[in-house]
Order: C-alpha cells, then structure tokens, then sequence
C-alpha cells in the first residue's frame, strides 16, 4: 500500500531529513508518480548544479587577508572603542545661536529637512560592510575635527548600557551648515546613529518619527538639532536619546568652556 | 578560547563558499566574510558555547541582508543581472544559469535553500540561522525551489516580474 505522499514530505526526503521509515513510503509513491519523480530529480538536479558552481571554493587557498591571524590583529583595536566610548561624554558646548534663540522663528521646512537628512544619512551608512564611518572612534582628531568642522563642542555619548559601541563617525553636508555622524553598534550587529548639525530652530521636546522599519528621536537644543536613529523601536529609541541628552546635560563642558554652563544646566522637555 | 578560535578557523573555508554563492562575486564575498570574523571575534564574550559554525552562518547572513538592503535603495546602482549577456552556450553555460537562477530569488529564500544544499546546515539549523520557525523555512526552500525551476525551464520573462 501507498501512503498519501505530501510535498513538503518531498523536499524533507531530497534534504536527506526524512526518517528513515517513511523514505519506502516516498520511494513507492515516487515510483507511481511521474510527475513528482520528475521534481524531485529537478531539485537534485539543481542542488547539484549549486554544489558544482561554487563547491570548489571551499579547496581554494584562504586569502591573506581572511586568515585569522590577520583578522586578529585588524581586530585588535576595537577593544580600545569600548574603552574611549566608556569614558567618552557628550557635550554641545557652544552659546553661538543661543541669543539669536528668541528671534529665530521655527522653520518646519528646515526641521523636516534636516531630519530627513539625518534618516537618510543613518540608512545610507548603517548598512556600509566596509566604510560606515569615516575616522574610527580610537583615532584621537574624530571629536576635534568634527567639533571644529560643525561648530560646536562635539564629545560622543557613551550608550555602554544599551550595548552600544561607539564605531566612530563622519561629516556630511546638511541643511545650514555641516553634519556630524556618529555611529553605533550593538553586539548583534545592529546600528544606531547619532547626527547633529546647526540648525536654526526652536528648542523642541523629543519628537519620534519611523519610516521602513527606521525610527528616529529628534530634539532640538540651543539652535543645534539632534537625530538619534535606529531599528524601529520607540520605548527603545526614546531611552536611548534620553541616555544622551542627560549626558549632554550632566557632563559640566571643560573649564575653558565655562560660558557653556548655563546653557548644560537647562532641561530639555 | 584557543578552540573558540580554532573553530572559527576551521570554518572560514566554508563561510566563503557560503558567501560566493550568496553574492556570486568574490570581492563581495571576501568583504563579508571578513567583516563576519571581525565581529564575531569582537563579540566573543556574547558566544555562551553551541555551534561557532552556525553563529558565523548568523552573522553573515545577517550581514549580508544589510547589504541588499542599502543596494535596494539605490535601484540604479544594482547590477543588470543578464540583459547585457546574452546566455553563453558551452561548459560555463549551465553554471550560469544557475547564478542567474539563484539571483532571481529573494533573499531569504536564496539564504535557505543555499543553507540547506550548499552548507549542508539541516532544517532546525536553517530556522535558528534565519530566525524563523522550521515551517517559514520549507515553504522558502519550496519557493526557491519552483522558481529556479521555472527560470531553468525557460520562464525568464515572468521570474523577472515576480522579482
């Protein structure tokens, strides 16, 4: 007798995962089927076309740069980002816009620009395998650079507690002036992005926006605006840029910078 | 540790094969199997014992759908897989096909069914990798499997808008 024979009991047996008192079933099922005979022959048939194609690669010679030894050492000096993002804060030191605060009309075309180009800068760069910043977080002139370059007292937060590393970051144009990014990565692999740039505005709360699997927490803080984006998760997000603006607001800027306090000590909404 | 990394070792070989056939280029696949070992060495403390073999499968596959990912979003820079290579007859031709043919799928079901034929990984393995309960994996391994089927029988014009 032929038991009735499934698909899905079709592709198990070709996979070799069927046990082994049901493969005569199969077997005799096939033998009256032609049909099924014959795709079940086209899946092995293809899987043999796979393996031929790229079987050999696994007896090519390893390349140079794929041998553990090398991965090591190209490894090492993430350890030291996990140091520099432990003891690394966050600050926006400069007073430029402040007095300009009161004067300067919220523009919606400029937010929503410039948090459009904060979303499009963190989709573009999360997903780079090889270049998603340009100066690594361990590299002493990121922070100086990016300070200088967007006109404000740059330092990244340290988001340890979120599991997050600081790779490091890069400018980008944005809508009133240069744009700093910085770049996050969890354990797992996935990536966080923190982008600021002047922007002439009034001081928001957070606010939170997602599109295509992307969330985004923006505020804005003394006519600079900040985009903390990730996957898709509000409570997550919203922790997160809540870590970042407290360390903006908690870490008193250097002593040469001391104009600034008054400004750190303000709350946020 | 010293077998930590020597498992690691031992599956690079396989890792680019499994990388190959996913991206079917070389260079592409050497990016991403080195980015792979980068992060799975610097995420050794998170890897609490189980199969090294099937965490470098994870990551890799994880990788790689960033990838497709940020190639999808820029339409214009993705590759033209055949129209400007008329189907070559000879000793290459049937490796072609089944490039083009593995091409045609979408990822996860490409990630599958390379899994399950190409790395030999079994089922339960598939689902853990992909993160999806063992049935998602059938029915991508079925899907991938009627379409490579239909492109090799000479249905191109129609895989090519299901894609």
């Amino acid at each position: 007798m032929v038991d009735q024979v499934r698909e899905d009991e079709l592709h198990v047996y070709v996979d070799g995962e069927l046990p082994a008192d049901r493969r005569s079933a199969v077997e005799a099922w096939l033998a009256t089927h032609p049909e099924d005979a014959a795709r079940v022959a086209a899946w092995r048939a293809q899987a043999e076309a796979i393996r031929a194609r790229y079987g050999s690669v696994i007896n090519e010679p390893v390349p140079d740069r794929l041998t553990m030894k090398r991965i090591m050492r190209r490894q090492r000096p993430w350890g030291k980002v996990a140091a520099a993002a432990a003891v690394a804060a966050f600050v926006i030191g400069s007073l430029s816009g402040w007095f300009a605060h009161g004067v300067s009309a919220a523009a919606p075309s400029a937010v929503d620009t410039f948090t459009a180009d904060a979303l499009d800068a963190h989709k573009l760069y999360i997903s780079e395998v090889r270049h998603p910043i340009e100066v690594k977080a361990n590299e002493d002139h990121l922070l100086p650079w990016l300070s200088k370059r967007v006109g404000t007292t740059l330092r990244a937060p340290d988001l340890g507690q979120f599991d997050l590393k600081l790779l490091g970051g890069r400018l980008l144009p944005g809508v009133s002036g240069p744009a700093a990014l910085f770049m996050y990565e969890n354990s797992s692999g996935q990536r966080f992005t923190i982008y600021c740039s002047r922007l002439d505005a009034a001081r928001t709360a957070f606010r939170y926006d997602d599109s295509d699997g992307v969330g985004a927490v923006r505020w804005i803080e003394s006519n600079y605006g900040w985009v903390v984006s990730g996957p898709k998760n509000k409570d997550e997000l919203k922790s997160i840029a809540s870590a970042a603006y407290d360390q903006v607001e908690n870490h008193t800027p250097a002593p040469s910078q001391g104009s600034a306090t008054q400004l750190i000590s303000r709350r946020g909404s | 540790m010293g077998t930590f990394h020597q498992d690691i070792e031992a599956a690079i070989p396989a890792l680019r094969r499994y990388a190959r056939a996913l991206t079917r280029d070389t260079e592409t696949a050497d990016d991403l199997v080195q980015d792979s070992l980068v992060r799975a060495l610097r995420s050794e403390h998170l890897f609490h014992g189980g199969d090294v073999r099937s965490w470098l499968y994870t990551i890799l596959t994880n990788l790689n759908r960033n990838r497709l990912r940020s190639l999808a979003r820029r339409p214009t820079l993705t590759p033209i897989e055949d129209d400007d290579a008329p189907d070559a007859a000879g000793p290459e031709a049937g490796g072609r096909d089944i490039e083009r043919a593995l091409a045609m799928l979408v990822d996860e079901q490409r990630t599958a069914l390379l899994l399950v034929v190409l790395e030999g990984l079994t089922y339960r393995e598939v689902a853990e990798v992909q993160g999806v309960p063992i049935g998602t994996v059938m029915s991508r391994l079925a899907r991938a499997r009627v379409q490579i089927k239909a492109y090799l029988d000479g249905e191109r014009p129609a895989l090519r808008r299901i894609r």
